[in-house]
């Protein structure tokens, strides 16, 4: 097995428009500023803007945890479309870049934003966590069994790393302050498919079934088509309709 | 002064963080927990192929116990752990499993029935069992005689981290995001919180507690080539280490993942391989066997990271533009497979190297992975040095892995200790050790020592970069205190680092803002990790040996009689550029399992004058007691329930082992 082919062609200068402001300083107004980078091998908007921060401006702020694709933290909005910054490569994209925070959250500074704060708060009120009957479990014995596909069922909907892009991506989160996203509505279906949450549909219609909820959605799908993830938000948003509008007109 | 007070200090919101304030929570204690980031955005997430514990449910693990998983730690840490804390993980482990499980962790199922398998190359059929269908399922790991560890598709500690992030949300633990501590308030013998940097405001607050419990994770990032997220920069440790009283435990201890892809660093899991995965050279030859007749590629990390860079060091590797790598061959595992079991490696493979992975081999090499060393402690979590500072986690030393970790012995950790140490904060919350007396005047000294720290860096015309200096300290670990290490080496990266450390106390910022500034977080982050540097580096320089994780090509032998000891850092001089090092012993003739030959890598050690005499006393008696329990053998030979909080004591049901 050898390695992929070599190119040998002068590399690109690469153009990246980035946005700047910092909300905290009364006179800072937020602009564009473009930096120039000469394009490497395998590189990611990771390396080059941490390139950026070591070589040309150290004040710029973004978000990188994992640096894998895997923790959420580098959600932007990458020409025009929201993506983990981490794992889109240069080579992918036209060698003018521009980078923007993710709307509707919170703006820390620049590229950075304040995405934990939106999904503790949407988190909080429809209550993302198993709701157990059973209190004081004893360690010691064999565990509940579960059905091995349904466990990969609750696997695939578990996925979701709270990246935002999905919310950054909704028509409906830009005018519902409240509104909770595919995020909080795949989260739904997780437990609503969980038979360790004892919730019933009646319990989550009490969360969802109002307007910040799935009755908020406008069916434009700007989430599915950028989970980084590829959850199946589609199918799950109209199959929560579906059961909710059931329950809301019996 | 803004100063916020609370029963228990948490800093770090990952899975050992959580759990601890969970724990703590449940005794009825106020707890905070400080993190960097969101709490989901924590290291915990990277966790990809599992957590062992010994629940025997897949066939391949039928007779799995406590005793197996045990022996297996024990032999990975090539005798450097603690044995009774290893006993009190492996008793706990089942029963963290059970606890997420019931907290929603979609652990990966056992199916009934036959399925094929890979295994040493092979197709292979197994049969499972049908009182097994839908129990938690086991796949094989490095290190193990079983297949224990536990996982769900390679997103583990994701669906962990998640299900304990919720948790912590139900139980209204408050999660204080994007705030960083930056110095341990203390008096010299009792902790008693922490300053804290808002990282958005810039504005300092103090954060004052009964326990302060430290579960910051890994210093990968010390290193330039790491599989660590980027916040692992030992920062946790620094704390500690800066109080001059407590310590740091067997800091040189650092492991080395065989595979992380090249060159980018970023991990893929040892399940790749636990599933079947081969690792070829550049003729395409599986080169492990020859050298690991006994365990192949599943032979420990250390072992098979050093493996792989002697093949390489032979002209055996692969070549591309970045340098010199060897090959992962999952190919064989089947598309479906891949697509189920191993779907972000999938998903690394295609966005960082643009590879499909059922159809392409993988290109990896060795990367820092695990900081085995850490905060010392003793068995409950705590510093044995600084009343009141505790730890858990890839942070603390407490100390089960010794001197090279087991893959999926990890993330197990964090939730195991999580509860333990979590428990034994709520005593000392309740003891009267646990009571609140400290003179607001520390508090204010503590705020105003670092208020003056920060203001030297904006505005004391400093002349050196930090990111120069951070780089510099990572090239001169990567290059120098790395896999195979020399005196000669190792002298050179003590030096160097010196030298960084001095002109870290010099630099300058070129953007002053004292809010959101990355130049600055950068600043005194690089200051700390020098001195965590140091302490790897020295501690590696002055351990003439070899064991696990800790290889030194002039002193190639495992040294038990010199070197059965920890290694404890403190630095009690601030404008000092060397840690100080001590030595704890370890105690042969109380260790339930004596030291030996592990079972694979090489057969190089020298035995401690106590060994024989251990060794023949520990035989006798499993020869006098050969009809009894194993429990009861376990008991004559190395006590350890009394050590366990209570509510996590007590056997663990098994599909063969039933409980009354």
């Amino acid at each position: 097995m050898t390695d992929p082919v070599q190119t040998t062609a002068a590399p690109r200068k690469l153009r990246f428009h980035v946005m700047r402001h910092d909300p905290q300083d009364p006179a800072s107004v937020p602009n564009f500023e473009v930096f120039e980078l000469e394009e490497a091998a395998g590189m990611t908007l990771f390396i080059a803007l941490n390139e950026i921060r070591e070589k040309l401006d150290p004040s710029l702020a973004f978000d990188f945890v994992c640096r894998a694709g895997i923790c959420g933290s580098c959600g932007m909005v990458i020409n025009g479309r929201p993506g983990l910054a981490c794992r889109t490569l240069t080579q992918d994209l036209p060698a003018d870049i521009t980078l923007a925070p993710l709307p509707v959250f919170e703006l820390i500074a620049d590229l950075s934003v304040n995405t934990g704060k939106w999904m503790r708060g949407m988190s909080e009120r429809i209550e993302t966590w198993v709701h157990s009957l059973e209190k004081d479990l004893d360690l010691r014995r064999i565990e509940a069994k579960m059905a091995p596909d349904l466990a990969d069922r609750i696997y695939e909907l578990d996925r979701c790393i709270e990246c935002g892009c999905c919310v950054a991506a909704c028509g409906t989160a830009r005018m519902r302050e409240d509104f909770i996203g595919a995020v909080g509505l795949n989260k739904i279906a997780r437990f609503a498919l969980d038979p360790r949450d004892s919730r019933t549909d009646e319990d989550f219609y009490e969360l969802i079934g109002n307007d910040d909820g799935v009755f908020g959605c406008m069916t434009l799908l700007g989430c599915h088509d950028v989970c980084p993830k590829s959850l199946p938000l589609q199918t799950q948003i109209a199959f929560l309709r579906r059961k909710m509008a059931r329950i809301g007109l019996g | 002064m803004k100063v916020v007070y609370t029963d228990v200090l948490v800093i770090g919101g990952g899975l050992a963080g959580l759990r601890m304030a969970i724990g703590a929570r449940a005794r009825g204690h106020d707890a905070i927990i400080l993190s960097l980031v969101p709490a989901k955005r924590s290291h915990s997430a990277a966790a990809q192929g599992g957590m062992q514990a010994s629940l025997g449910n897949v066939i391949k693990g039928q007779g799995d116990n406590e005793d197996v998983h045990f022996e297996d730690t024990v032999r990975g840490s090539d005798w450097g752990a603690d044995q009774q804390v290893v006993r009190m993980f492996v008793n706990t482990a089942p029963k963290a499993v059970r606890e997420l499980a019931a907290w929603g962790v979609p652990w990966s199922r056992v199916r009934q029935g036959d399925r094929e398998v890979i295994i040493n190359g092979q197709k292979v059929t197994i049969t499972e069992r049908g009182e097994a269908h839908g129990l938690v399922a086991q796949r094989d790991f490095g290190g193990t005689k079983k297949w224990r560890t536990c996982y769900v598709s390679d997103g583990t500690g994701h669906a962990m981290l998640f299900a304990v992030g919720d948790q912590a949300t139900a139980r209204g633990v408050p999660v204080h995001e994007r705030k960083e501590a930056v110095a341990l308030i203390h008096d010299g013998s009792r902790c008693y919180g922490a300053v804290v940097r808002d990282l958005i405001t810039g504005e300092l607050i103090a954060y004052v507690a009964k326990a302060t419990a430290m579960a910051t994770g890994g210093a990968g990032r010390i290193y330039r080539v790491t599989t660590n997220a980027v916040i692992c920069e030992g920062i946790g440790a620094a704390l500690a280490l800066e109080t001059g009283v407590a310590t740091l435990g067997n800091m040189e201890a650092v492991q080395f993942h065989p595979t992380g892809i090249f060159p980018a660093g970023i991990l893929v899991t040892e399940g790749c391989r636990g599933d079947g995965g081969l690792l070829r050279d550049a003729s395409g030859l599986r080169f492990m066997p020859d050298y690991e007749p006994e365990r192949k590629e599943l032979a420990s990390r250390d072992v098979v990271s050093r493996r792989m860079e002697e093949h390489i060091r032979k002209g055996n590797a692969a070549k591309s533009r970045f340098g010199e790598h060897l090959w992962l061959d999952i190919t064989l595992l089947g598309r479906k497979h891949i697509e189920h079991n191993l779907r972000e490696v999938k998903e690394i493979c295609q966005y960082f190297l643009g590879i499909d992975p059922a159809e392409k081999w993988i290109a990896v090499r060795p990367a820092q992975h695990y900081t085995m060393g850490g905060i010392r402690t003793n068995h409950t979590g705590q510093s044995p040095t600084l009343r009141g500072l505790f730890a858990a986690g890839e942070a603390a030393c407490w100390d089960m892995h010794g001197f090279n970790r087991l893959g999926g012995n990890s993330v197990a950790e964090t939730v195991v200790a999580g509860m333990i140490v979590g428990e034994f904060i709520a005593d000392f919350c309740e003891s009267p050790e646990g009571e609140l007396n400290i003179p607001t005047a520390l508090i204010r000294e503590a705020m105003e020592a670092e208020r003056a720290k920060l203001d030297v860096l904006l505005h004391g015309g400093g002349t050196e970069h930090a990111d120069a200096l951070k780089i510099e300290m990572q090239q001169t670990m990567t290059d120098k205190v790395g896999i195979f290490r020399t005196g000669a080496d190792l002298e050179e990266a003590v030096h160097r680092l010196q030298g960084l450390l001095v002109r870290s106390r010099n630099i300058g910022l070129r953007h002053r803002a004292d809010g959101p500034n990355p130049e600055l977080v950068t600043a005194y982050r690089t200051q700390k990790m020098l001195k965590v540097a140091l302490c790897v580096a020295l501690g590696a320089l002055t351990r003439t040996e070899s064991r696990g994780a800790h290889f030194r090509e002039d002193y190639p032998a495992r040294d038990d009689a010199a070197w059965l000891r920890r290694t404890l850092a403190s630095w009690k001089d601030p404008a000092g550029t060397l840690p100080g090092l001590a030595y704890e012993p370890l105690d042969v003739r109380s260790m339930e399992l004596p030291p030996g030959w592990r079972g694979y890598g090489a057969k190089n050690y020298v035995d401690h004058p106590d060994t024989p005499g251990r060794a023949e006393e520990v035989a006798s008696l499993r020869e006098r007691m050969k009809d009894r329990d194993r429990h009861e053998v376990q008991t004559a030979l190395m006590p350890y329930d009394h050590l366990l909080p209570e509510r996590f004591r007590g056997r663990n049901e098994r599909i063969d082992e039933k409980l009354p």
